[in-house]
């Protein structure tokens, strides 16, 4: 049985919300996702139920708070194919999981005369942490390019691997192109040529849409954000292979993350709480683990599956307008569901404007990924995403929004 | 739609001053983070007889979309002969009023960002 996204909808109240008596068609879940009432009931239990601080309290209400959180560890690990919450690590958000590696494990491991290696297809969190740790250490930072197709350059990838390449930094799924990169090929290329060199995924865009597997991929860290999966906005993920996370230094340092603190020295914590300092967004875990629960409900298969064919049907039919022009796979078996585009004669703000007057939510601009629209050659562009609630419905009225784009600017 | 009205669409699709000019007094350039969008000013200055100056000619360069463009296309047609005194006190009232429609907060920075790049060029 395939989900329905019309039954779907129901699960999340914003969909009752009017804007100027129109109902709202929200595109945007690569930007960030829609909740279910799932969970904001977590949120709320939370709150309502056992509203305390985690690890301190011997008392029934803590010791509650504690296990759920914990609980959600583990449920994380199982979900991304890791051995056990040993691994994962609870951050913000994708963004912070990266920095986290970047001070951490970069500072220490990356120096002058060391490379590491981008594509030209990240999102701003995967190469600005970067750019700054090459200025600061000396070493250098080098784009594996893309393909007239949108697809990354395999060749120009390997060429880049090097015996100084000491890490590798890529997105799982472009947030732009939607290209899904082969990581599991990828990795066995990276390690062919250096077989020291780290790997760091950036998986922000693919754990909400597809099955994963950290153990299969072979990588050895993977960062991505609760907000985009379903989830409350304050709590993302880092995974990383135990000895890794066993060697770096912490990332801040406070309660939490310590053993014993004597007035000159402290003992910290194994991982994972060694880089968990203070109280944390205990709410937003809380209500990660209930999204995590109804995606596995729906089946992470079912949920790749319905985007595949979504997005299939939106390239037939946004194909078929006549200024437009799409960027990356022109096949959704090679994409995730989001679709970057531009109309001739209508820039992305002007076609924002007009889709918002029919409460039509898409993106436009460069979506936190210049250097890739540098490389597209264009300044910035439109972008539609779909996600478990989107209907053809939705992409029909994405098309007949477009289209009276086209009329509003007489093209 | 209220926002594209016909004089919008007009100095959008045909924007008045656009290109470059040699050797002009002053120029400066900006740019809208959020949208990508570009706007390069030049200015060409001529002092009158009290020793005002004003501003002889201008022309713009850039991408952006239909509200920055078309903003830019009506300020430098509005500011031609204008004493700088008078530019330099231009503010964001005076360009909704030369566009004629209601902005959101994030169209308004689209509107003002040509009025933001002369007088950057200005202050030179």
């Amino acid at each position: 049985m395939v989900n329905n996204p019309a039954d779907i909808k129901k699960d999340f109240p914003i969909f009752k919300r009017q804007i100027n008596g129109k109902p709202i068609i929200y595109l945007d879940s690569t930007a960030s996702s829609l909740k279910p009432q799932q969970v904001l009931d977590a949120i709320s239990d939370y709150y309502t139920q056992y509203p305390v601080n985690i690890f301190r309290g011997l008392y029934t209400l803590s010791e509650e708070a504690t296990a759920k959180y914990e609980e959600v560890r583990e449920k994380v690990a199982r979900f991304i194919g890791a051995d056990n919450g040993n691994t994962v690590v609870f951050v913000r958000n994708a963004t912070e999981a990266i920095n986290l590696v970047v001070y951490s494990w970069g500072r220490v491991n990356i120096g002058e005369g060391d490379e590491i290696v981008s594509t030209v297809m990240e999102h701003h969190a995967n190469v600005v942490p970067w750019q700054s740790l090459a200025l600061e250490s000396g070493a250098t930072l080098k784009y594996a390019d893309i393909d007239e197709d949108g697809f990354l350059d395999l060749q120009s990838l390997e060429s880049l691997i090097t015996s100084n390449t000491k890490l590798v930094a890529l997105a799982h799924v472009s947030n732009v192109l939607g290209t899904i990169n082969p990581i599991k090929d990828i990795i066995r290329i990276i390690k062919k040529r250096n077989p020291s060199t780290k790997i760091l995924i950036d998986a922000a865009q693919s754990v909400p849409h597809m099955k994963v597997n950290v153990k299969d991929l072979g990588c050895d860290f993977f960062a991505f954000s609760g907000h985009k999966m379903l989830g409350p906005t304050g709590v993302g993920v880092l995974w990383a292979k135990y000895d890794l996370l066993d060697a770096m230094v912490p990332f801040q340092m406070g309660g939490d993350m310590i053993k014993e603190v004597y007035l000159d020295h402290t003992e910290y914590q194994k991982p994972p709480h060694k880089f968990e300092a203070g109280t944390p967004d205990i709410s937003a875990v809380l209500g990660l683990g209930a999204a995590i629960d109804y995606l596995s409900s729906l089946g992470m298969d079912k949920v790749r599956h319905h985007e595949k064919e979504i997005t299939k049907y939106a390239l037939d039919k946004l194909g078929k307008i006549k200024n437009i022009l799409i960027y990356g796979p022109k096949d959704a078996s090679d994409k995730g569901g989001v679709i970057a585009f531009t109309m001739k004669g209508l820039h992305p703000h002007d076609i924002a404007e007009i889709l918002n007057e029919d409460n039509i939510c898409i993106r436009s601009g460069h979506h936190c990924a210049m250097p890739l629209h540098t490389r597209l050659g264009i300044g910035s562009s439109s972008r539609a995403s779909f996600y478990v609630y989107n209907t053809e419905e939705d992409v029909d009225k994405l098309v007949k929004g477009l289209e009276k784009a086209n009329k509003i600017f007489k093209i | 739609m209220d926002l594209y009205r016909d004089n919008i669409l007009d100095h959008y699709k045909n924007p008045r001053n656009f290109g470059n000019m040699d050797k002009p007094d002053s120029l400066a350039e900006e740019s809208n983070p959020l949208c990508g969008d570009k706007i390069c000013i030049q200015i060409k200055l001529q002092t009158t007889n009290y020793k005002l100056q004003t501003i002889q000619d201008i022309k713009f360069s850039g991408v952006g979309c239909a509200i920055s463009i078309a903003s830019a296309s009506l300020l430098t047609e509005k500011v031609k002969n204008m004493d700088l005194a008078k530019v330099q006190r231009l503010k964001t009232k005076d360009i909704v009023d030369m566009l004629g429609i209601t902005l959101t907060p994030t169209r308004l920075k689209c509107a003002l960002l040509s009025l933001e790049v002369l007088q950057k060029a200005l202050n030179k």
